[in-house]
């Protein structure tokens, strides 16, 4: 099975979305460098907007991960309500 | 195989031996001297003679290395283009048939570069 | 009464085709091959344009808000560290010169990637393409911009920065990454496609990006750092576009597959070649080093590469077979390229120096197969002569590959103390390589090569000395004259970073900002 991996940016925006990433994804790995925090999981991974916003307790458009966003490995598939990456192999 | 192109496409090259003002251009690389990162590149006269040649253009090049100095031509060999090449002294790059871009390697054997190293 | 429930807002994928695929139209007024002349002639058939799928599905709205946040954040950032002389901040002033090589080799390419991107559009039929390639060529624009702003503050204070766009023409280095988009640039826009858009962005982008982008995070470039994460989302959405890409072309024709194969295999091959510079940059450039050459390629080509080609398995593409040979590669490139610009460091746009013990340590614990037993020993006689006042310069011109235009430093990938040499035979003359990638992209289309304008011939030509220039006059000296025509400041752009006017200015500065007297 193939990584897939998403990195952000390390600051206060990024970290719930870090949490709710990891929450949702049990399989997933955090790796923190400086400056950057990055995400690797087996096979695929989603980031979900509800969990982002009862983190953050305001609604969010997942495409407001593009302030943040550093690199992404995988498929990507986008719409409303989550964002997901996957390799199909 | 030709260019995958709209239209014919055709461009002369950049580096015929007419737009050298004379000179030829000839590639030289020294085996086992790494400390050189690449074979050298020279534009000359088809009239320069090998031993100008080995003995002030390859040494202005090369000196700099401690083998350089211990170099005994006679028992040095020559490739062109990878194969075994016959130099002469005596002779000019042209009476060697030495043509527009051919590459010669110098070989020296028993000298190995710093510590042996091939650097 | 009974509640009505509102209509449900319109989706994101939905919205997003609506407001692009939606709007457009086939021609009538002339028909549609005269309005797209480039969209066959590269033998790529496309059945279907509309099973193009959006990636990022950004409309305008949402594009201008997120780019317009991102260029706030940076701008506030630029100021302050142009307030603060956060220059100062860098480990060593070593460090700056991997900024050179940054803004002279790479800012350019953004600028010319932009003008491809938005060629690469308006040749597209298909509105999906058409679209991504116009926000992509706006992203390069601005990533070109933002270089120039995050690297200006630099330029007040450091040699080597000043003539970018003017040395990217002439420099001999800069051919190499010049020539790579040139290339990309007159092919078709389907090649430019796989060359640029997948190749180099998803397939070797973090093999540029993270290592630069890194190297400033860890030597305390926050400018660098803050363009970088800047244009990083940017990025992202250029690695969806390049992978829906492929992903499009192979679905749309099994014919497809062998130009497809062709190209990957082609570009991925010159890609690894102008990243020998990255290579050179993070193993002795970074005074505070991330990670080796080889271990950025073991993670970001060799992993993440192996999940990508695993996924492209099932069209049948292949691994390109020129790859195998960068296993053993990447543990040799990067000391050969900073070898070779060391000795001509007489001609580069920026400072070059031997690594200290502790450095050449480091060298030996990350390279344990080759460096002691290939490179300490010549770095060490090249410090060892430097001390004594006999820093190696080479003074002669070097043989470069007809291809990739790099000096002929490559070796043989079975044997690292042999030169690897290859030759072609085309139209009455002969052309040279530096492998086995090379030669086979020059033997597959040899009109393309035959052209190069290599700095090494032309300065043999005559051709690169500033205009009026008589080469006859006694004591005539070529390189001081190259030097002046690459407006290379001699003494100042150039030579060793020990005794450098940048060296000088640091330590000064520095001083002044820490001391009292």
């Amino acid at each position: 099975m193939s990584t897939v991996f998403i990195a952000f940016q390390t600051n206060d925006d990024t970290r719930p979305i870090v949490e709710s990433i990891l929450a949702d994804n049990p399989h997933a790995v955090l790796d923190e460098q400086p400056a950057m925090v990055k995400i690797n999981a087996e096979g695929s991974l989603v980031i979900k907007r509800e969990s982002i916003e009862e983190r953050i307790g305001r609604s969010f458009d997942l495409q407001e991960l593009q302030i943040n966003l550093i690199t992404i490995s995988g498929h990507l598939d986008e719409d409303d309500d989550q964002f997901s990456l996957s390799w199909k192999n | 195989m030709a260019v995958t192109a709209m239209k014919d496409y055709k461009f002369s090259p950049a580096d015929t031996q007419d737009k050298f003002h004379g000179g030829q251009l000839l590639y030289v690389g020294w085996d086992d001297h790494l400390m050189f990162c690449a074979p050298f590149a020279y534009c000359l006269p088809p009239t320069t003679l090998f031993s100008d040649l080995c003995e002030k253009i390859l040494a202005n090049s090369f000196g700099y290395h401690p083998d350089w100095k211990k170099i005994d031509f006679k028992a040095a060999t020559w490739l062109k283009s990878g194969k075994p090449w016959q130099a002469d002294p005596s002779k000019t790059l042209a009476e060697l048939g030495l043509k527009h871009k051919d590459v010669l390697r110098l070989k020296t054997p028993g000298l190995k570069g710093i510590d042996g190293t091939s650097s | 009464m009974d509640m009505q429930a509102s209509k449900k807002k319109l989706g994101l994928k939905e919205k997003y085709a609506h407001m692009t695929r939606g709007l457009d139209w086939e021609t009538s007024y002339q028909p549609m091959d005269k309005v797209f002349p480039q969209a066959t002639f590269e033998g790529i058939k496309i059945h279907d344009w509309d099973k193009w799928e959006d990636p990022f599905r950004l409309t305008m709205d949402a594009y201008w808000k997120y780019q317009a946040e991102k260029e706030r954040k940076l701008y506030a950032v630029l100021d302050a560290f142009a307030q603060n002389n956060g220059h100062l901040g860098v480990t060593d002033a070593r460090y700056i010169n991997a900024l050179k090589l940054f803004l002279t080799g790479i800012s350019p390419l953004e600028y010319v990637a932009h003008r491809g991107f938005a060629a690469a559009g308006r040749n597209f039929p298909g509105v999906g393409p058409r679209v991504a390639c116009l926000m992509q060529s706006l992203d390069e624009v601005r990533h070109a911009q933002t270089q120039i702003h995050a690297l200006s503050n630099y330029n007040k204070h450091y040699d080597g920065f000043h003539d970018f766009k003017y040395m990217i023409e002439r420099v001999w280095y800069l051919s190499v990454p010049k020539s790579f988009f040139d290339d990309a640039f007159s092919a078709g826009p389907f090649e430019w496609m796989i060359a640029i858009g997948f190749s180099f962005e998803y397939v070797l982008t973090n093999l540029l990006f993270v290592p630069f982008m890194s190297g400033a995070a860890y030597n305390g470039d926050m400018a660098t750092v803050t363009f970088g994460f800047s244009a990083q989302s940017d990025e992202a959405r250029h690695m969806t576009l390049g992978l829906e890409c492929i992903k499009f072309m192979l679905e749309q024709d099994p014919d497809n597959l062998p130009i497809v194969q062709k190209w990957i295999d082609k570009w991925a091959w010159r890609g690894i070649r102008v990243l020998s510079l990255v290579g050179m940059m993070m193993d002795y450039m970074l005074p505070k080093r991330v990670m080796s050459w080889k271990e950025a390629w073991e993670i970001y080509f060799e992993q993440n590469g192996g999940a990508l080609f695993g996924d492209l398995a099932r069209y049948g593409i292949k691994v390109p077979e020129c790859l195998a040979q960068c296993s053993i590669d990447k543990e040799h490139i990067s000391h050969q390229a900073w070898a070779t610009f060391y000795q001509y460091g007489g001609a580069a746009a920026f400072h070059t120096w031997m690594p200290t013990d502790d450095e050449m340590d480091w060298l030996s614990a990350k390279y344990p197969n080759t460096f002691d037993k290939y490179y300490r020993a010549r770095f060490t006689h090249w410090r060892d002569e430097a001390e004594k006042g006999n820093r190696f310069y080479s003074n002669t011109l070097p043989m470069l590959c007809q291809v990739c235009q790099i000096p002929m430093l490559f070796t043989e990938p079975g044997d690292p103390t042999q030169i690897c040499y290859r030759e072609s035979d085309y139209e009455g003359e002969k052309y040279h390589t530096c492998s086995d990638g090379c030669k086979h992209i020059f033997d597959d289309e040899p009109q393309k090569y035959v052209q190069a304008w290599l700095p090494v011939h032309q300065i043999l030509q005559g051709n690169c000395f500033p205009e009026g220039t008589d080469p006859t006059v006694e004591g005539f000296n070529p390189l001081a004259k190259v030097l002046e025509w690459y407006h290379l400041e001699h003494g100042k752009d150039n030579l060793d970073f020990e005794g450098s006017r940048d060296q000088k200015n640091f330590d000064t500065w520095r001083g002044l900002a820490t001391k009292n007297t």
